[in-house]
């Protein structure tokens, strides 16, 4: 190899490691941000209740916003929009979907924390967002939510939201995929 | 101005230096096939840089849609979505059309007269990464005539704007950037392979002159970021087509991610926009200053560090989209750390010119107005980098005054100063310097009379991107509105200049400035088809 032959060698490898850098970050940033849970995203998974003595000297405002995504005809609907919990008492909420279109539909609510350090101590027994619903026209569903703020919880953090959004599911994003992988990006 | 230049020496043909080669060339196609086949440096860099000014008028009618739009507040010109298409198309078109392949045109041209090479090192390659660029800006611009318009997500593209809510065409709008990417990338690839294997024997790395450092530089920063770019492009693609969810929350993707690789890219992109710039204004600087450069190494390490910490930064773009704190200040002091960097560069343009005999050439002219209109610019970055009060600039006209401030009496007026300095080596003949001042002045208050009042509308509140505004911001507004017809009449100017230029003029000898030393200076002017094809004996000066 000449040395100009030899520059553009190595220019192109270094083209080709960023090109796969670029979908290298892919996974790399959601293993960031699960491990240091900075993007308020939670487990998909329902987790144990921490067996701790609730904290009864502090109180943590919890706020909750659903919405419809775009093309989405259903609500959801939350009995309480704000209560107010201590950290390491185990909490349930009701919500309630209906599909107000004249068609069946599956649905997904995809979560989100706010702010998002918050989601490090949030944990889920149980979710409605863990699996997708299936509703008929007209049809309304009751699902509860069951969480718990666990006492760890930054001292600064006095008021946690927490935002559901709902999606439709087409059938080409199955079913299987969407429940295994709700948290990373790129699944089919 | 010409009782400054030194005396004139003959300009009769040059062949003792450039070897009349023409008849080593036997049979060289004419008319539009030698344009279309040409390998020559000098030939694809004009071809560059005519589509450049092509490009820098076709972005500046859209923002002067934009303008006229905004000239009262209401909606009167244009229905919404269009308004949507043009600052999207404008954002394109001037970065991608138009700054960056000015720079690649400039670098074509002189990066192999700068350090004694025949020719760029893969000639044929050059004439390929030229020719992608006319068929992707046709294609990206025919994408408004398609239904349901062209690209209206912005020039930042933000998924899920730009994937499900897109128009139709977005398709096109990918094809069309992967092809201005790869573009970019061949020059880039060209341009290394030049730099770091074609000097003149005994050019050391130190010894190059800074347009050349510049652009070594800059072009590792394409290698580095173009890819990226390639790579969230396909990704929006194949969440468009393919049915994968890598920024659509419903499939459990993520939005804020699609943020953070295009600024991982869109940083260091803007760097690449303004270190040529740096590199041209610090030739022009010393050769109408008649003093060597004050710090060069300064300014190769300054140049240096600047690139390596446009990695560091991205996020600072990103201050509202719910940053954890500690995010929030590593970002802002990374950012605010490159304001060192760049101020050493702005001290060593104001030492250069210290103690100096300095002229007032236009492409000085250019030049000074770029070192103080820049750092306006700069010193408005400082004020965004500042995390908690970005919150309050975020999305206002304040950040379409810093960043204007920063590309155009920037990026372009540096661009402008190159092509009147090397207009004499390009064509033979200086530029008419009456003409050239008009240009300049005409320039140089049409800028301010835009961007400036946009810093106080800004301020006040009045959100980018949207066609109508509060009846508070109607004379900011005004102002700026009469400044970029001002600003946009005023290039009609250059246009003539250049044109004037090469069609006659005052004849200009080898050395067409009397401070200048680089070694494009001894070659004739113009500079013959071929030059350097023995390699220049090259005496370092020592810097
Ligand atoms: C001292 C140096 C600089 C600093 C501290 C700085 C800082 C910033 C910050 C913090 C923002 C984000 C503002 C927001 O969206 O809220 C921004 C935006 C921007 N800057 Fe700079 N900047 C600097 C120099 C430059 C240069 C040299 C260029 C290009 C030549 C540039 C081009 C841009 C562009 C294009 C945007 C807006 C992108 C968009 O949202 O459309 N900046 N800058
Ligand atoms: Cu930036």
């Amino acid at each position: 190899m000449n040395p100009v032959q030899r520059t553009v060698f190595r220019t192109v490898l270094a083209l080709m490691g960023m090109f796969a850098f670029a979908f290298a970050l892919v996974p790399l940033y959601d293993a960031f941000c699960q491990v240091t849970g900075i993007n308020g995203k939670v487990g998909d998974q329902p987790r144990s209740i921490a067996n701790e003595e609730v904290d009864t000297s502090r109180y943590v405002t919890v706020q909750f916003i659903t919405r419809s995504g775009k093309g989405m005809p259903w609500q959801l609907e939350v009995e309480h929009r704000q209560m107010r919990v201590h950290p390491g008492q185990p909490t349930e909420v009701n919500f309630a979907f209906s599909n107000n279109s004249g068609k069946a539909l599956t649905g997904r609510a995809v979560p989100s924390v706010s702010p998002s350090q918050a989601s490090l101590h949030l944990r889920k027994v149980q979710c409605f967002c863990f699996e997708e619903q299936h509703l008929e026209a007209g049809e309304r569903l009751e699902a509860p939510l069951v969480f718990q703020l666990t006492r760890d919880l930054p001292p600064d953090i006095n008021t946690v939201t927490l935002v559901y959004t709902l999606y439709p599911v087409t059938d080409s994003q199955s079913q299987l995929q969407a429940q295994t992988s709700p948290v990373r990006g790129g699944g089919v | 101005m010409a009782s400054n230049l030194p005396p004139k020496p003959t300009l009769e043909h040059s062949t003792t230096t450039s070897g009349g080669l023409a008849h080593e060339h036997h049979e060289r196609p004419r008319g539009m096939l030698r344009w279309l086949l040409t390998t020559n440096h000098k030939e694809i860099g004009t071809l560059y840089l005519i589509f450049s000014l092509t490009m820098f008028f076709i972005g500046g009618i859209f923002a002067l849609v934009v303008r006229a739009e905004l000239f009262q507040p209401g909606l009167q010109l244009v229905q919404p979505e269009f308004f949507n298409q043009m600052t999207t198309m404008h954002g394109l078109i001037m970065v991608f059309g138009a700054v960056m392949p000015a720079f690649v045109g400039l670098a074509n041209w002189m990066v192999p007269l700068q350090v004694g090479a025949p020719d760029m090192a893969l000639p044929r390659l050059n004439n390929f990464s030229f020719w992608l660029l006319p068929v992707a800006f046709t294609l990206l611009l025919s994408t408004l005539l398609m239904p349901g318009g062209g690209p209206n997500f912005g020039w930042t593209f933000y998924a899920p704007l730009s994937t499900t809510y897109a128009p139709p065409s977005t398709t096109f709008f990918i094809l069309s950037l992967h092809m201005a990417g790869i573009s970019s990338i061949l020059g880039a690839i060209n341009i290394i392979a030049t730099i770091l294997n074609l000097r003149a024997p005994g050019m050391r790395l130190m010894d190059m002159p800074l347009f050349v450092w510049t652009w070594l530089i800059t072009a590792f920063l394409l290698i580095a970021v173009m890819p990226i770019l390639a790579g969230v492009i396909t990704m929006m693609l194949m969440d468009i087509n393919f049915g994968t969810s890598f920024f659509n929350a419903a499939g459990g993707g993520d939005p804020v991610l699609f943020q953070h690789l295009f600024w991982f890219f869109g940083h260091p992109e803007v760097y690449i926009m303004i270190l040529p710039a740096f590199g041209i204004v610090s030739a022009i600087i010393p050769t109408f200053a008649r003093k060597p450069l004050f710090g060069y190494a300064s300014m190769v390490y300054a140049t240096a560090s600047i690139a390596i910490l446009s990695f560091l930064v991205w996020a600072h773009h990103m201050f509202v989209v719910g940053l954890p704190l500690v995010a929030e200040l590593f970002f802002m002091f990374t950012t605010m750390l490159i304001a060192v960097p760049t101020g050493v560069k702005v001290f060593n343009w104001i030492a250069t010119l210290f103690q100096g005999s300095i002229t007032f050439e236009t492409a000085m002219l250019f030049a000074l107005a770029f070192v103080v209109l820049f750092s306006i610019g700069g010193f408005s970055g400082l004020m965004l980098a500042i995390a908690p009060a970005d919150f309050q600039y975020h999305d206002t006209y304040f950040v379409v005054a810093h960043f204007h401030y920063v590309l155009v009496p920037g990026a372009i007026f540096a661009i402008m100063a190159g092509v009147y300095y090397w207009l004499p080596k390009w064509t033979g003949h200086y530029p008419d310097e009456r003409l050239g001042r008009w240009h300049f002045w005409m320039s140089v208050i049409g800028v301010n009379l835009t961007f400036f009042p946009m810093h106080f509308s800004g301020l006040a509140g009045m959100p980018r991107r949207i066609p109508d505004y509060a009846l508070q911001f109607a004379d900011f507004n005004m102002v700026s509105s009469v400044g970029a017809l001002m600003f946009g009449v005023s290039q009609l100017l250059f246009v003539w200049g250049v044109i004037k230029c090469v069609r006659g003029g005052e004849k200009a000898p080898a050395k067409a400035w009397e401070g200048a030393e680089d070694l494009e200076w001894s070659v004739p002017s113009p500079a013959p088809l071929h030059t350097f094809d023995t390699p220049p004996d090259f005496k370092p000066v020592t810097h």
